[in-house]
């Protein structure tokens, strides 16, 4: 169980916004936040992996407090074992693919993993390649692949698809599915693309404003009538 | 016969500045580019200052500085029996403060243009920050390490001001190729300067050549294929 309890006061470029963010996520759960820009997603992302500090509250994951400002307990990024991928990749232009993967292992972790996990997002013949020389789809199958290696329990994906074509979308979401099942995953997903919300969760948290305004399963908390009408304008 | 020595000399003196200088570099300008820290920007107004002071001033301020009559020299020769004055490690702490911005301005643009979440991902995969910048922000700057250090040493070659002043022209010790082509002009010695000149200009020429050389190859290679 994850219990995250966060408020964060934030200075965006629409003024600033009390991020109010009370959530329960179950082991194993496959989440979406899904809202407009600006609505806090990713700092949500950000604070639970420790890249941003809460003003107050408290994150529990299992039995270890990652955060707590009232005990003044502040996990740093390092020690929170968390698989992130980001919307740009954040691939290291300076290694190849395998030298990415390899980058991520902790002191005497096999080497093993690495190659199991090539082997899982089929780029295995593409291993002695730079991130400059992969296309959209194969960086971000590098990235996914690059979070799983310290076999994290949670994945944050910020994003992860909005920069790639449909087909490509598609593929990956696959991929992002097999992995939360075989790592026994929770994943946590940003995205504001209603069908992947529908494709891949099971449960979604839409955010407006800095809170969660509603909570419960795709069908029953997205707004599907701009669905309706997004495809009746010929929109998808 | 063509003595060799100020050439010795001031090749010696622009490696082992470039070599330190570039040690203190990285750090400071890590500092000055990742912290948040608001005063920073004294100690960035302070490195830029060779840049504007005339090398006279510098060397002024470095020759009372190191004098054995005043406090800090006295120390270091009372305490320490170390006399920066006309001597070599005077001359090398020296360069280092007169080419400092030329060290540190190029490192500090490169790691602010690196992107944030580069850093981010080094740190979430549980690497510290010592690993993240050995083994992702350096790899990625290579251009502006290469243009510190090349920036550093051709500026260490062509000073004047700051090492008569405080170097003056003691051979083997402090007569570097710059003051060595001045006392050759003020002896009226021109075809000596004008060797010297000579060698000093085509050095300089070629040094720039292989940076442009370098930097050109290296932008080629990073364009996707």
């Amino acid at each position: 169980m994850i219990e995250l309890k966060i408020n964060k006061r934030l200075h965006g470029p629409e003024g600033t916004m009390n991020l109010q963010f009370d959530a329960k996520i179950k082991e194993g759960e496959f989440v979406t936040i899904f809202g407009t820009s600006g609505a806090g997603k990713t700092s949500v992302l950000r604070m639970l992996s420790g890249l941003l500090s809460p003003d107050s509250g408290r994150i529990v994951v299992g039995d270890a407090v990652w955060f707590d400002q009232e005990q003044n307990i502040n996990l740093k990024p390092q020690l929170r074992n968390i698989g992130f991928v980001f919307q740009d990749y954040s691939l290291f232009p300076n290694m190849t693919v395998r030298g990415n993967l390899d980058f991520a292992l902790q002191k005497g972790q096999s080497k093993t993993i690495v190659d199991d996990l090539l082997d899982l997002i089929e780029l295995t013949q593409l291993h002695d390649k730079r991130p400059s020389q992969l296309s959209g789809g194969q960086k971000q199958r590098v990235a996914l692949a690059r979070a799983l290696v310290r076999r994290p329990r949670l994945l944050l994906l910020d994003e992860p698809l909005s920069a790639l074509d449909m087909e490509m979308q598609a593929k990956l979401q696959d991929y992002i599915l097999k992995v939360h099942r075989e790592f026994g995953l929770t994943t946590l997903m940003i995205s504001h693309d209603l069908i992947e919300v529908i494709k891949m969760s099971q449960r979604v948290l839409v955010m407006s404003q800095g809170r969660i305004a509603k909570d419960g399963k795709p069908a029953d908390v997205l707004p599907l009538g701009i669905l309706k009408e997004m495809i009746e304008k010929g929109g998808i | 016969m063509l003595d060799f020595e100020p050439f010795y000399l001031t090749l010696k003196l622009a490696l082992t500045t470039t070599v330190l200088l570039l040690a203190l570099g990285i750090p400071i300008a890590y500092w000055l580019a990742f912290s948040p820290t608001r005063g920073k920007v004294v100690l960035e107004a302070l490195i830029g200052l060779p840049l504007v002071l005339p090398p006279t001033v510098l060397g002024f301020y470095l020759l009372l500085a190191f004098s054995p009559e005043n406090g800090f020299g006295r120390f270091l020769e009372t305490y320490l029996d170390i006399r920066l004055v006309f001597s070599f490690p005077g001359l090398v702490i020296a360069s280092m403060i007169y080419s400092l911005p030329f060290m540190i301005q190029p490192i500090q643009a490169g790691f602010r243009a690196i992107p944030r979440n580069l850093i981010e991902a080094a740190y979430i995969l549980g690497k510290n920050k010592r690993t993240t910048l050995l083994k992702v922000i350096l790899p990625n700057v290579k251009n502006s390490l290469l243009t510190g250090i090349i920036l550093t040493f051709a500026h260490t070659v062509g000073e004047f001001g700051v090492v008569l002043m405080i170097g003056g022209n003691i051979p083997l010790e402090t007569r570097v190729i710059s003051v060595a082509i001045y006392d050759q002009v003020e002896a009226m010695n021109y075809s000596q300067a004008n060797i010297y000149s000579g060698i000093l200009l085509v050095f300089s020429f070629l040094v720039l050549l292989g940076v442009y050389l370098i930097n050109n190859r290296t932008v080629q290679s990073s364009y996707p294929v």
